[in-house]
């Protein structure tokens, strides 16, 4: 069907390829570094501020609630790529705020990285806090009368006991946004932070590899993800494992005795 | 007299918690409203020192939101609840009632031993870390003191070889039972208790009767939301019916068995009997 025609016009040179897979320089195991930091940073700032916002949104103060609305409806309605670039080059433009380079210890973490995080943060707070939000929601509300009752405040309520109970509805979607986030750090490419995508776009323009360089560069978020899926399936393996064992309950309260039991050295199925 | 024994179920968080006041519960009064539904229409009554009142009533008559309004577990719209002599839940401005602030309110449910119908266990945490939970981190008891405590009060309540299991491993009379030595840890002056047997398979209902018949003999001051009018009848000082949001009769648990003056009593009376 013309294939032969095809390929033969298709300029792959897949030594060119697997050198760069196998065999990448420096300057691209530093981009996978940054976009591997920028994953994790903006998806431990992000849970931080979903659980915040979480609690803002289930607050009984109606200020506190407004606001916390307000910036999850502003955060999951506009594209993460103009929130990036807004809070780099349109703040500094109309001179509300630049990011300066500064130093931690030997670090120097440049304004633009440090633009990147604030984006991937704040836009992750938002579907965090949605999640967090319903995993609060699942926790049975006779769990908060009973800690009320015995004349626990609310920051003991929600620390000691709803959060860790709410923990088992988070986890798994936990999973799912690290996912997304490893493969939307490739947007903040946009404002010059040498991540995978641009570290790609920088060799690219220099060897007009075009074709094996996007390719590598996909193959590699795609390990990426699929190691962090391992990781995950390992994490709810782990915490699914007992729900073969006699009684019958539920994968919840396993999980936590079992976690419990790990910490406390005291074999789960003791009865 | 509970002091003086040494098996009892109280011993074991020092003997029997005495209110400081001698009417522990004055309620009068008491008006609530859910929405445009009118709930509590008028509810006044008074609980001593180491009295034991049950009351009765079909669902939806206010029992239960009564007792849940004691440890201001629902707001109430007008009238006041006194616990030991300190307004619950509100602070009075100009006659009328404001919330009171939320550390203020914890504080005062220290004093107020609650168990549910549904147990309300912490899944999380194992029996004796349900029990001691509160007492650490509510009342900053050390951990050697709240982990003996805890299984002094598993022993008592006939658990002593449940420390170290989760509530799913428990049956429900068990899982109430740990509920109860839950709540006894806080050393409150007052257990309210709503259905605590409502949700329990039948075999499993003397068990937990068992312990609050102890309690009640012990010199525990005590609500008791129950349709158990055998408890009632062994242990009550006074029982109360309520109707429509209301208590429309009062007495001795005698007077229940023998004489009851209302109708609807007589008829409530007549289908749990």
């Amino acid at each position: 069907m013309g294939g032969g025609v095809t390929l033969a016009v298709v300029q792959f040179d897949p030594a060119v390829f697997w050198h760069y897979l196998l065999e990448p320089s420096s300057v691209y195991l530093q981009g996978l570094l940054m976009t591997f930091a920028l994953a994790v940073a903006g998806q431990t700032l992000g849970a931080t501020l979903g659980l915040v916002t979480a609690l803002a949104r289930l607050s009984r103060a109606g200020p506190l609630r407004a606001v916390a609305r307000l910036y999850t409806w502003v955060m999951r309605g506009t594209p993460l790529l103009v929130q990036i670039v807004f809070v780099y080059t349109a703040l500094a433009a109309v001179g509300i705020f630049r990011f300066q380079d500064f130093r931690i210890g030997p670090l120097i973490v440049a304004g633009n990285v440090q633009a990147a995080i604030v984006a991937l943060s704040l836009n992750e707070g938002a579907y965090m806090a949605e999640i967090i939000r319903a995993g609060i929601l699942s926790v049975d509300p006779g769990q908060t009368e009973a800690a009320k009752s015995l004349g626990m405040t609310y920051g003991q309520t929600m620390r000691r006991i709803v959060l860790p109970q709410a923990a088992r509805f988070v986890i798994p979607p936990l999973g799912n946004e690290f996912n997304s986030m490893l493969k939307n750090t490739s947007l903040v490419s946009v404002i010059g932070v040498g991540e995978l995508l641009l570290t790609t776009n920088t060799i690219v323009s220099a060897t007009f590899r075009t074709f094996e360089l996007y390719l590598v560069v996909a193959t590699y978020y795609l390990l990426l993800t699929t190691a962090w899926g391992v990781v995950q399936g390992r994490i709810e393996q782990h915490f699914g494992k007992s729900t073969s064992m006699p009684g019958g309950r539920t994968f919840v309260q396993r999980l936590f005795g079992l976690r419990r039991s790990v910490e406390a050295g005291i074999p789960s199925d003791r009865r | 007299m509970a002091s003086e024994m040494p098996d009892g179920i109280l011993a074991a968080i020092g003997g029997v918690p005495r209110p400081p006041t001698e009417v522990v519960i004055e309620a009068s009064d008491v008006q609530k409203w859910f929405g445009r539904l009118h709930v509590l229409k008028g509810v006044s009554m008074t609980v001593q020192r180491q009295e034991v009142v049950v009351v009765i009533g079909a669902s939806g008559s206010g029992k239960t939101t009564f007792i849940r309004c004691v440890n201001h577990l629902e707001k109430i719209q007008a009238g006041r609840i006194f616990v030991n002599g300190h307004l619950i839940g509100y602070r009075e401005v100009n006659g009328k009632l404001v919330e009171d602030r939320e550390s203020n309110i914890a504080r005062q449910r220290q004093e107020i031993g609650m168990v549910f119908q549904r147990f309300n266990l912490f899944p999380h945490k194992t029996a004796l870390e349900n029990i001691t939970e509160a007492p650490l981190r509510v009342r900053k008891m050390p951990a050697a003191e709240a982990n003996e405590m805890g299984r002094a009060l598993l022993a008592r309540v006939g658990l002593a070889a449940k420390t170290d299991v989760y509530p799913w491993q428990l049956s429900g009379g068990q899982q109430q039972r740990v509920a109860i030595a839950r709540a006894l840890a806080m050393k409150p002056a007052l257990m309210l208790f709503d259905e605590p047997t409502s949700a329990l398979d039948p075999e499993m209902i003397g068990e937990v009767l068992e312990v609050m018949k102890e309690l009640a003999h012990e010199g525990m001051t005590m609500i008791v939301v129950t349709h158990e009018m055998g408890f009632a009848r062994e242990v009550a000082d006074r029982v109360l019916m309520m109707e429509d949001g209301q208590i429309i009769e009062e007495g001795s648990p005698e007077h229940f068995f023998t004489n009851p003056h209302h109708e609807r009593t007589k008829s409530f009376l007549s289908k749990i009997l």
